[in-house]
This record gives structure tokens, C-alpha cells and sequence, in this order.
């Protein structure tokens, strides 16, 4: 309990600081922060609908802050979640729409299975190899599939195969029988949230349970101690990659089986970038991405009607969220500023001792 | 069809033109990975450099003020990275992440609270076009090197000088020091902390003066992520340039060539421009694999430096 409650200690610290600069930064721009703030906080929470529509956003990013987590524990720095997602999208979309005749739960299924493998090979083939083959940046190879992916789907919507007859850059939308139900009538929200919350048990039992969850863990923690101990390192480092990107293809596969239905044609979806910070407050504890998966949805949620009601433009919850992981990765900033008070408190006992 | 468009000279002016602003950030990653600190904020930087520098030309109705606006900026968001990277020792690439959400949060909240929602204004001063007397005219170079953006020329001049200072001096020598093994320049008198400081921020001018050319060099106004991936290209033409500010010159020459390439190949109308688009990032994933080769990062890259340890 206690090494519980010290874990939750940095993020809330630094959720605070965060939300405390945010003030001041509406303060310095003529808005009124409280009314801003109570705008946020009822569009997040306000009501059964927004609450509804705050954890239905909440499950892309649990997912895919998942997907983060297992490559940080593997020491790989996924930061194509974005793409992957886009890919398991793309994938499921096609399944949804053009395999007919199947039973609701299987056609949801094999939408699922399909989406999370191309998400999985397109994280683990090319960046995973390249990797453990070359040597090449995660955090390069992985951006730059993201935007390959991005134009792939602006390809496939636009004048691609899967653009629906028209004119509208759009996909058709998927059968029926692909649907994932929804667990509120009229809201965002559907039986998604169950597989979010059956993948942080699976995440969890594979990273602390399994043979291959401590492997990868011992590749992230020591590398070179993990190949004298007779791991396979470079197979090691493509399974990270794999195992997150498949996570990322589950998070678009469920939000297009459970709320889009079909494939529009945007630039980023932002779920797969505050998949970073998602994964980072949480510290990559599963459980803890669910807390802060959360959080940010109703960031985002919250923002849009704190635009609507006090004229604050939403980014101000980006500028928040860089502000977290700022104080986060500096973690050590706490500790330097105890040291430097207390040394200033002895110094002051000193003085009034003599 | 292919070799006719090679002989078009504004291919090889677009190309250049597209190189400088990767090569800017990737000569802004050489520097302060060099001494020792992983960059991964070039993106947020050049975000900076782009917004404030229309911000300040706006105010000051001054491109070159503009100019210096944005590379204030982009210097100050380097020493605040710098701060927690060197000094408090933070991880940098987490810390990195962090200002690349940071700035992109930041820039487009300013942009809609200070401009609104109609974007930046069109009578933006923008910085000019020099057309050099001569050169200018020869048949075939003139167009490509004779009448360039100002900031062109300035990235050229750029490129020599950090390679006379990284190479020929004795403070580039000492910043390079601190970046392969901190503990032996620190036992030799140098002051490792001033020089990781010196070198990320030198980088961090370096790459908001590459998103300033975007602002106010090619476009004349600031759109919401308009670096769009190009400090994360830069990074690899950093790697894929070996450290060196020719080698990175060289690099982004190349992803400047695949992007000019592809802006060339939209007009044709053959292929979808979505498929052309994804060209430089293949490119830089190809790069990174098969080209370069095995480069070795300078041996203390990415470790905070602790003093008694």
C-alpha cells in the first residue's frame, strides 16, 4: 500500500504543478482559469453522456498506452503508436466492410486479429529488424512509419481501394455484423471498454508472469547482462516491437468496430502520440494506465467545451500534457530542491547556533 | 521521362531548398549530441523557431527581427531542455518527447489566441530572395545556387563554420571531448556541464533558425504543425551524415532531394500524391539501415554526466 500510494506521488505532484502553470498561463491571457477549469472539468465528467464519451476516448488510449509501456519495458521507444494505430484502423475497416455473411462475434473477432497482426508486423517487421539487425533509432524508424502509415490511409480514402463510391474521401461502412455494441445508447461508449480492460490484465500477466515478459524486461533493464544470460536480444527487441504495436492496432480496431464505423480521411488521430504520455504518467504500470488514460481523455473532452464556454483554445491541454512529462522525466528535480532547502535549513541552524 | 526531369534546374533549386530545413536541425543535432546530449526536441524547436518568428516579424513588421525573435526563442527552450538534461540529468529522450508536445501545444494555443482562428496575418513580412550578381545569371547553376532564399545561404555558411569550429578549434575540440568521455575532459580542467550547455543551445538556434525558414522564409505564415516530421528526419541525417556538419549538409541533401522529387512528381499527376508524400520517410528508414552502415555515436551520447561517480 504504501509503495502504492509513493508511486501515485510524482504523477499527482506533477499533474499539479502542471494544472497550477496552466492557471497562470490563462491568467497572463485575460481568462478567468476557475471557469475555464469548472467548463473542463463538467465537460469531462458533467454529466452521463460526457462521462460516457470521456471513458469511451479513454479506451483508444488505455490500449495504445499500453502499447507504449510494453516497448518502454522492452527498452524500445515506440513512438509510432500513431501509425500503428492507423494501420489496425485500416485493417479492421476492410475486414468490417468486406467480409459478409459471418456472425456478429466471429467477424468482430477476425476484424480484431487482423488488425492487431498488421499493426504488429508493421511495428516489429521494419523497425523491430532494423533495429536489432542494424541497429537503426527506434524512435526514427518508428516516426517515420508513422507518417507512411498516415499517407496510407489518406491514400486508401482518397483515391485507394477502399474510398467508397463518390466523391467524399471516405471508406463504406462496415457490416452490422461487425459492430461492436454499445454499452450506452447515443454515446461513444461500447463493449470496447471490456477488451481495454481485458488487455491491461493480459499485459500485465505477460510482463510479470511469463517467461517472456521477464525476458523482455531483462533486454529494457540490462541488455548486455540479458545476453550473457543467454538471452536472444536482437528476437527479444523485434517481440517488443511487435507485442506493442499490436496494442496500437487494437486501440484503432476497436475505436473503428465501436465508433467511427468507417475510415475518414484525417492527419493523426492524437491518440497514438498521447500514447507516450499516457504510458509516462503511469509510469508503464498497466494498472496505472488506466488512471491516466483517463485523465487525458477527459483533457481532451474536457478541452473542447472549455473552448466552447471560456474561449480558451483546447491546445492548452498539449501545452499541460508536455508540461507533465517535462516534471515527470525530471523527476529528480524533487530531490535536488530538498537538498538544497535542507542544506539551506542546516546552514541556518548553524548560524543560529553560534 | 525520369532523365528529363533531372535536367529541370528547379528540381536541384527545390532540392536545396527543402535540404536546409533538415539541414539546420540536423547541424543543430550534431552540435549538442557532439557534447553529449541526444536531441530528439529538434521538432519542438523548430516549432518555436517557426511560430515566433512570425510572431516577432509581425510585431516588429521586421522579417530579419523575426528572424532573431524566433531563434531567442529557440534558444531559450533549449536551455530550459538543457536545464533538466544536463543539469538535474533527466532522461533525454523522454525530456525530448516532452518538448516536442510541449511546443506543438503551445505553438498552436498561441497561434489561435493570438491570431485566431484565421491564421497568421498574409502581410507577414517574409525574408527575401538574394539574387547573386552573376552567378545569378550562368544558364542552369544560376537558378539552382545564384537566387536562393537568404536563409539558404546562411545554412551553407553555417555548415563551414560549425565544421572550422567543431574541427579546427580549440573549444570545438573540448565540446567534442565532453561528448566521447566526460570523465577524462573533466579531469583536464574542462567544465563538462558548460560545454553540454554551449552545445545544446548552439543546436537549438541552429534548429528554430530551420523553422524560421519554413514561417518565414518558404511559406510567409505559421500553420499548426508545419515541421511536420522534419527534426525526426533531421535526427537521421545527423546519424546518416556520421556526426559531421558536411556529412549532415550531405543527408539532408539527399531527403531534400526525395521531397523535391515528390513535389515534382504530384505536378505529373500519375501516381497519388499520398504515395509520393511518403518518399522522404522511406528514404530515411533506408538510410538508416542499409546505407550508413554501422555509424558510431560519439561514446558518451545520451549519459548524463554525474561528477564523483
Amino acid at each position: 500500500m504504501r509503495r502504492v500510494l509513493e508511486g501515485l506521488l510524482t504523477p499527482l505532484v506533477s499533474i499539479i504543478i502542471a494544472i497550477i502553470i496552466g492557471m497562470m498561463v490563462m491568467l497572463a491571457t485575460g481568462h478567468n482559469p476557475l471557469q475555464a477549469y469548472a467548463a473542463l472539468f463538467s465537460g469531462a465528467f458533467g454529466s452521463t453522456y460526457n462521462l460516457s464519451n470521456t471513458i469511451a476516448s479513454a479506451i483508444p488510449l488505455i490500449l495504445s498506452g499500453l502499447g507504449v509501456a510494453v516497448g518502454f519495458k522492452a527498452g524500445q521507444f515506440n513512438i509510432g503508436a500513431e501509425g500503428q494505430y492507423w494501420i489496425g484502423s485500416m485493417a479492421a475497416v476492410w475486414v468490417g466492410y468486406s467480409v459478409k455473411g459471418l456472425p456478429p462475434v466471429l467477424h468482430i473477432a477476425l476484424a480484431i486479429v487482423l488488425a492487431t497482426v498488421a499493426a504488429g508486423l508493421w511495428a516489429g517487421i521494419i523497425p523491430g529488424l532494423a533495429k536489432a539487425l542494424f541497429g537503426a533509432h527506434v524512435v526514427i524508424t518508428t516516426m517515420m512509419m508513422s507518417y507512411i502509415a498516415i499517407f496510407l490511409n489518406k491514400y486508401m480514402v482518397e483515391n485507394g481501394p477502399m474510398m467508397e463510391k463518390g466523391f467524399t474521401p471516405q471508406s463504406p461502412v462496415i457490416q452490422n455484423s461487425a459492430m461492436i455494441p454499445k454499452l450506452i445508447e447515443r454515446t461513444q461508449l461500447s463493449w470496447g471498454l471490456f477488451i481495454a480492460l481485458a488487455a491491461v490484465l493480459v499485459v500485465y500477466w505477460l510482463l510479470f508472469k511469463t517467461t517472456l515478459g521477464f525476458r523482455l524486461r531483462a533486454v529494457g533493464s540490462n541488455t548486455r547482462g540479458a545476453k550473457y544470460a543467454g538471452i536472444n536480444v536482437p528476437l527479444y527487441m523485434v517481440l517488443a516491437l511487435f507485442i506493442s504495436g499490436t496494442l496500437a492496432g487494437l486501440a484503432g480496431a476497436v475505436q473503428m468496430l465501436g465508433v467511427q464505423q468507417r475510415l475518414y480521411d484525417s492527419f493523426t488521430s492524437g491518440y497514438g502520440f498521447t500514447a507516450i504520455v499516457v504510458a509516462l504518467l503511469a509510469n508503464n504500470n498497466p494498472f496505472g494506465i488506466i488512471l491516466s488514460a483517463l485523465f487525458f481523455a477527459a483533457l481532451a473532452t474536457g478541452g473542447q467545451s472549455m473552448q466552447l464556454v471560456s474561449g480558451v483554445p483546447a491546445q492548452l491541454t498539449d501545452v499541460i500534457s508536455g508540461i507533465i512529462i517535462f516534471l515527470l522525466a525530471a523527476k529528480k528535480i524533487m530531490p535536488v530542491i530538498r537538498k538544497k532547502w535542507r542544506k539551506h535549513l542546516d546552514l541556518a541552524t548553524e548560524r543560529g547556533a553560534q | 521521362m525520369f532523365w528529363h526531369i533531372l535536367a529541370q534546374p528547379e528540381l536541384w533549386a527545390a532540392t536545396l531548398a527543402m535540404a536546409t530545413p533538415l539541414a539546420l536541425p540536423a547541424l543543430g543535432g550534431t552540435f549538442s549530441e557532439r557534447s553529449g546530449v541526444v536531441n530528439i526536441a529538434m521538432e519542438g524547436i523548430m516549432l518555436i523557431g517557426a511560430f515566433f518568428g512570425v510572431y516577432a516579424a509581425c510585431l516588429t513588421h521586421s522579417a530579419w527581427l523575426g528572424m532573431l525573435g524566433g531563434i531567442i526563442m529557440g534558444a531559450v527552450m533549449s536551455l530550459i531542455f538543457a536545464w533538466v538534461t544536463v543539469s538535474i540529468g533527466a532522461d533525454q529522450v523522454v525530456v525530448g518527447m516532452g518538448v516536442n508536445i510541449f511546443a506543438a501545444g503551445l505553438t498552436t494555443f498561441l497561434l489561435n489566441m493570438i491570431f485566431g482562428y484565421g491564421g497568421t496575418p498574409t502581410s507577414t513580412p517574409h525574408l527575401p530572395n538574394i539574387h547573386i550578381p552573376g552567378l545569378s545569371q550562368v544558364p542552369f547553376i544560376g537558378p539552382v545556387l545564384g537566387q536562393q532564399n537568404v536563409v539558404v545561404y546562411i545554412m551553407l555558411l553555417a555548415v563551414i563554420a560549425s565544421h572550422y569550429f567543431l574541427f579546427h578549434t580549440n573549444l570545438g575540440l573540448r565540446l567534442r571531448a565532453v561528448g566521447e568521455n566526460p570523465q577524462a575532459a573533466d579531469t583536464a580542467g574542462i567544465n563538462v556541464w558548460n560545454m553540454r550547455y554551449l552545445g545544446v543551445i548552439i543546436g537549438g538556434m541552429l534548429s528554430s533558425l530551420g523553422g524560421v525558414y519554413l514561417s518565414l522564409g518558404l511559406l510567409n505564415s505559421f500553420e499548426p504543425n508545419m515541421s511536420s516530421g522534419r527534426g525526426y528526419i533531421a535526427l537521421a541525417a545527423m546519424i546518416f551524415g556520421k556526426w559531421t556538419p558536411f556529412g549532415s549538409l550531405g543527408a539532408a541533401l539527399l531527403f531534400g532531394f526525395s521531397t523535391a522529387l515528390s513535389m515534382y512528381l504530384q505536378g505529373t499527376g500519375n501516381i497519388s500524391t499520398n504515395i509520393i508524400q511518403m518518399l522522404p520517410y522511406a528514404l530515411t528508414i533506408l538510410a538508416l539501415v542499409g546505407l550508413v552502415g554501422r555509424s558510431t555515436e560519439p561514446a558518451a551520447d545520451g549519459i548524463p554526466y554525474e561528477p564523483n561517480k
